[in-house]
């Protein structure tokens, strides 16, 4: 077995583990990628719709572009492509790879764990009916259209509302496929409203709220789905419709990817890494940045994320110790989601926040001190919070609550 | 001398294998495209100790015989066999009686090894029941087994010892001219001395045709969750059987998922293909599980499936022989535990007035499949080194390597569920959302095709359909 070792080792080159090169690489650190597919860039690669890089690059770029001038910003890195992380051992500090070039046991005095999402399939659902092909998640749908140039079918139903239902809701039209709908079982979309305009406004495609589906038929290939309105989380029988269709794109949710370390580093209900705004796990030389942490709506975010966890993490590995935590957040009233879980307020922070359910001017509250309000709050879209602490305590138990004053 | 089987499912499989230890030709006939996608693709999987089978029946007779056969023939044909045991549980005193009602009958039946633990007990051999438990049924020589694997596994040792296997080939009808039967398929005639039929579902149509009386069998549906949370139990969970059977039960896989059900719905007989899920069998699936073991985490599905139990009205397997023709009906449960046994005693039965010899070269071992995961690095280092495609993950939840994929093509897959059912890629928890695109690539290379071509399983699963422009 062959032996490296490196001061960080990041884990994932999407848009957080690029960021995490760039941090660690300002502190003059040897740093080792690993990424299991033959390039950088991770989910940005098929993304070639734009909306891309407003906040770090100032202009609106498409995936493959912002990945291409993010990669502009690094300086030399090793890089290991092709390669699995099998195991992480934090007691040791190693980790164990395997490629066409065999097998590598790395010692990291960092680790920064960037491996992004995985979406929930539409199996995941318990939705009644056959098995039959013809059943897409909206990541492989859009890799078969975008990267493989092959059509899914021709008469698609899409379930769910997150983004990359919708923007395969355009994607699809534009490739001659006939969208009949998307369907969300929540009474609120789950994807950004720009998205909601400029994929299925601009295009005809009727959104179906408090609608899922109900049965799947056919047996080979997808034949249609039978629909219906739900209520109270059941489905209203006389509200029953069938859709014909030979496709089905599922946008049913990102899930934080940490099977690799989900027995060692502490994770949110969500199944996210639990860091603080240093982006450190409660493993000291364990950092996590990007979709792992929480799910992004912008990749801008991730890659910032990445870049502190970079930094962090080089500290550490130079023998530095990162002050103190101070501060434990949790979610109160109306608060569905938090990026960080500690506080060590050494510096100003950014903190993450989506809202349990879409509400009318909102106003956020850690503690009894209030730290933002918004006019409109959606699930969809999150929040971000400057978290300040010249301004507010961040010590001790913090409730992060969002309470809505006035309807829209 | 020739003989055929129809259906390689467990049955056909190893009765198809049996027949090649000795100087006989034989050819299997599957309609489907692939081995043990029949009943033997949904089950529960277990080798059931055998204490549920009233005494006098052929269950009786083959349950526990089959089961302990499954050793050797694991070893043998290197399928996965884990030993882990069973529970009945019992929630109140009258059921603590059929507790000990089964005690005694297993050991009518030949089972080793029984034992009523009491509560306690009961605890320590699986932490996560519900306390609400007083008594349980311990059965240690009951198992589990991927089915399908032990099917393959059966059918290529067969191959190899020189059966022929005509996959895609469904039997229309069989005819009997001058001691010959005529198999009429949708791929040709085909002329035998003696039809071995395994048909599953059908073998009652298929009896019928030759004009073989059999009570008629109507498909009983059971419905499945399979879910990602490994650790939940350790053993196979029962509840108390009832008159509707052995109940919803939990257990884990040899893939280390756990496995919530059989539901249990009758369907007439027109239904033989309904492996639907249901909204009120999912539903039921959650409360029943969820009572014997409350820790049962249903957020954490992979799938659903359902698979059809070909039931009679006597409950029974009926082994029918009418001349040269033996006719193996109602393959209901523990028809998966038996099937060694069956297998045995049907070859024996059709050759036994003959004088045919045993094969001097039969070879009983099947050689077992590359699986990189299970090695130790120094395995895994010299297995790269000679091919590298062993190196290349393309299967992020159970980390399968291209080169167990092309394995898998080599050893017959031809299409992704072929794959899937070999490899366990696209088995997961993210169900081929990542690997599916890679796998097709694969499939393009070693087999020629096209994306167009490729199918998931049926002949219309099409995967994709044309050019994007
Ligand atoms: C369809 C879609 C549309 C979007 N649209 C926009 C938009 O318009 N504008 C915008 O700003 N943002 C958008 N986003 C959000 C943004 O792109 C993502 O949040 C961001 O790219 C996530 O980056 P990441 O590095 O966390 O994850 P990823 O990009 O998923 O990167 C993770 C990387 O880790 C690798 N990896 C994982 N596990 C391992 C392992 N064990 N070993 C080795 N490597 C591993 C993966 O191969 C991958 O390369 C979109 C996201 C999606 C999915
Ligand atoms: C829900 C459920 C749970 C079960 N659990 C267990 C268990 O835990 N333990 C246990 O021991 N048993 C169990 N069983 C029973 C066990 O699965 C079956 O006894 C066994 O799989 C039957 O195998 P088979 O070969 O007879 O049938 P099959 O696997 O169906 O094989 C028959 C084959 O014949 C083919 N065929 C049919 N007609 C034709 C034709 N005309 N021409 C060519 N081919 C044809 C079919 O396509 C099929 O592949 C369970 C069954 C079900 C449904």
């Amino acid at each position: 077995m062959k032996k490296l070792k490196y001061d960080v080792v990041v884990l994932g080159g999407g848009a957080a583990g690029m960021g995490a090169i760039n941090g660690a690489l300002s502190q003059n650190v040897s740093v080792l990628l690993i990424e299991r597919e033959a390039s950088t860039g991770g989910v940005l690669n098929q993304c070639i719709h734009n909306g891309f890089g407003v906040h770090v690059f100032k202009q609106e770029l498409s995936g493959p572009e912002y990945h291409e001038m993010y990669m502009e910003k690094l300086s030399r890195f090793d890089a290991m492509y092709e390669t699995t992380v099998l195991n992480v051992d934090v007691k040791s500090n190693t980790l164990n790879t395997i490629s066409i070039s065999g097998v590598y046991e790395i010692k990291y005095g960092s680790l920064v764990l960037a491996t992004g999402a995985r979406e929930r399939p539409f199996e995941a659902l318990r939705i009644p009916g056959y098995r039959p092909a013809g059943v897409f998640t909206a990541g492989l749908a859009q890799h078969f259209v975008n990267l493989e140039n092959r059509l899914p079918g021709h008469k698609a139903v899409i379930v769910g509302s997150g983004d990359i239902g919708l923007i395969m809701a355009r994607r699809l039209t534009l490739e001659g496929v006939e969208v009949e709908g998307v369907y969300e079982i929540m009474p609120y979309q789950g994807g950004l409203t720009r998205n909601i305009v400029q994929c299925l406004d601009d295009f005809n495609i009727p959104l179906h709220l408090s609608t899922s589906i109900v049965e799947v038929h056919g047996k080979d290939r997808l034949e249609g789905v039978t629909v219906a309105k739900f209520e109270n989380g059941h489905p209203v029988r006389k509200t029953e419709r069938f859709v014909k269709c030979d496709t089905l794109v599922a946008s049913v949710g990102l899930i934080p990817e940490n099977d690799l370390v989900n027995e060692t580093i502490e994770l949110s209900d969500g199944s996210g890494a639990n860091v603080d705004d240093l982006m450190r796990t409660n493993i000291y030389n364990v950092f996590a940045a990007g979709n792992n942490v929480c799910i992004h709506d912008l990749v801008d975010f991730a890659a910032v994320e990445g870049e502190i966890a970079g930094k962090n993490a080089a500290h550490v590995a130079k023998g530095k110790e990162l002050p103190e935590r101070m501060g434990i957040l949790k979610k109160g009233e109306g608060v569905g989601l938090l990026s960080t879980k500690y506080t060590i307020a050494a510096e100003p922070f950014k903190l993450f926040v989506r809202v349990k359910k879409p509400m009318g001017t909102t106003i956020l509250r850690l503690n009894d001190q209030k730290i933002k309000t918004v006019l409109a709050a959606k699930p969809s879209e999150m929040i971000e919070v400057k978290m300040d602490p010249s301004r507010y305590n961040m010590k001790g138990n913090l409730i992060l609550s969002a309470m809505e004053v006035d309807k829209i | 001398m020739k003989v055929a089987v129809i259906g390689a499912g467990i049955v056909g499989s190893l009765i198809a294998r049996e027949f090649t230890k000795y100087e006989i030709d034989v050819e299997v006939f599957e309609k489907l495209p692939d081995v043990g996608w029949g009943i033997t693709k949904a089950n529960s999987g277990i080798l059931h100790a055998g204490y549920d089978d009233e005494p006098g029946t052929l269950r009786a007779k083959y349950c526990a015989k089959g089961n302990e056969m499954y050793d050797r023939l694991s070893k043998d044909l290197n399928f996965e066999l884990k030993r882990i045991g069973s529970l009945v549980l019992a929630f109140s005193e009258e059921e603590l009686n059929i507790l000990k009602e089964l005690e005694k009958r297993g050991k009518d039946n030949g089972v080793k090894g029984l034992k009523i633990l009491n509560r306690i007990e009961s605890l320590e051999v699986e932490p996560n029941l519900s306390r609400e438990v007083i008594s349980a049924l311990y059965a240690p020589s009951a198992g589990i087994i991927a089915p399908w694997e032990a099917a393959q596994a059966a059918i290529e040792n067969a191959v190899e010892n020189g059966a022929m296997l005509h996959l895609s080939t469904e039997i229309k009808n069989i005819s009997n001219e001058n001691n010959q039967y005529v198999l009429d398929t949708s791929n040709g005639e085909f002329q035998f001395d003696m039809v071995i039929n395994a048909a599953g579902l059908w073998a009652d149509d298929l009896a019928e045709k030759t004009g073989v009386k059999v009570s008629p069998l109507h498909p009983r549906r059971g419905e499945y969750i399979l879910l990602d949370q490994p650790g939940v139990v350790r053993t196979v969970i029962f509840p108390t059987p009832s008159e509707a059977g052995k109940g919803i039960l939990v257990l884990p896989t040899v893939h280390d998922t756990v496995l919530l059900g059989p539901t249990s719905q009758d369907l007439p007989p027109t239904q033989k293909e309904s492996t639907k899920t249901t909204f009120d069998g999912l539903s039921k699936i959650v409360k029943s599980a969820q009572k014997l073991v409350p820790a049962v985490n249903i957020s954490k599905t992979i799938r659903t499936f359902a698979g059809l139990r070909p039931e009679n009205d006597i409950k029974d397997f009926v082994l029918k022989r009418e001349g040269n023709m033996m006719h193996v009906v109602a393959t209901r449960s523990p028809g998966l535990s038996s099937a060694p046994a069956i297998a045995k005693d049907i070859v024996n039965d059709m050759l036994g007035d003959l004088e045919i010899k045993k094969r001097s070269d039969f070879n009983p071992h099947r050689a077992p499949l590359v699986k990189v995961i299970e090695m130790s690095d120094k395995e895994r280092e010299n297995i790269i080194a000679k091919n590298p495609s062993y190196g290349r993950v393309i299967c992020r939840c159970n980390h399968v390597t291209e080169g167990e994929v092309v394995d898998a093509i080599r050893h017959g897959a031809r299409t992704l569920d072929g794959i899937k059912f070999r490899t366990t890629a696209m088995f997961g928890r993210c169900q081929g959302s990542f690997c599916t695109v890679k796998i097709m690539k694969i499939m393009k290379r070693e087999l020629g095709k096209n994306y167009e071509e490729i199918r998931k399983n049926l002949p219309n699963s099409q995967i994709v359909d044309g050019d994007v422009r």
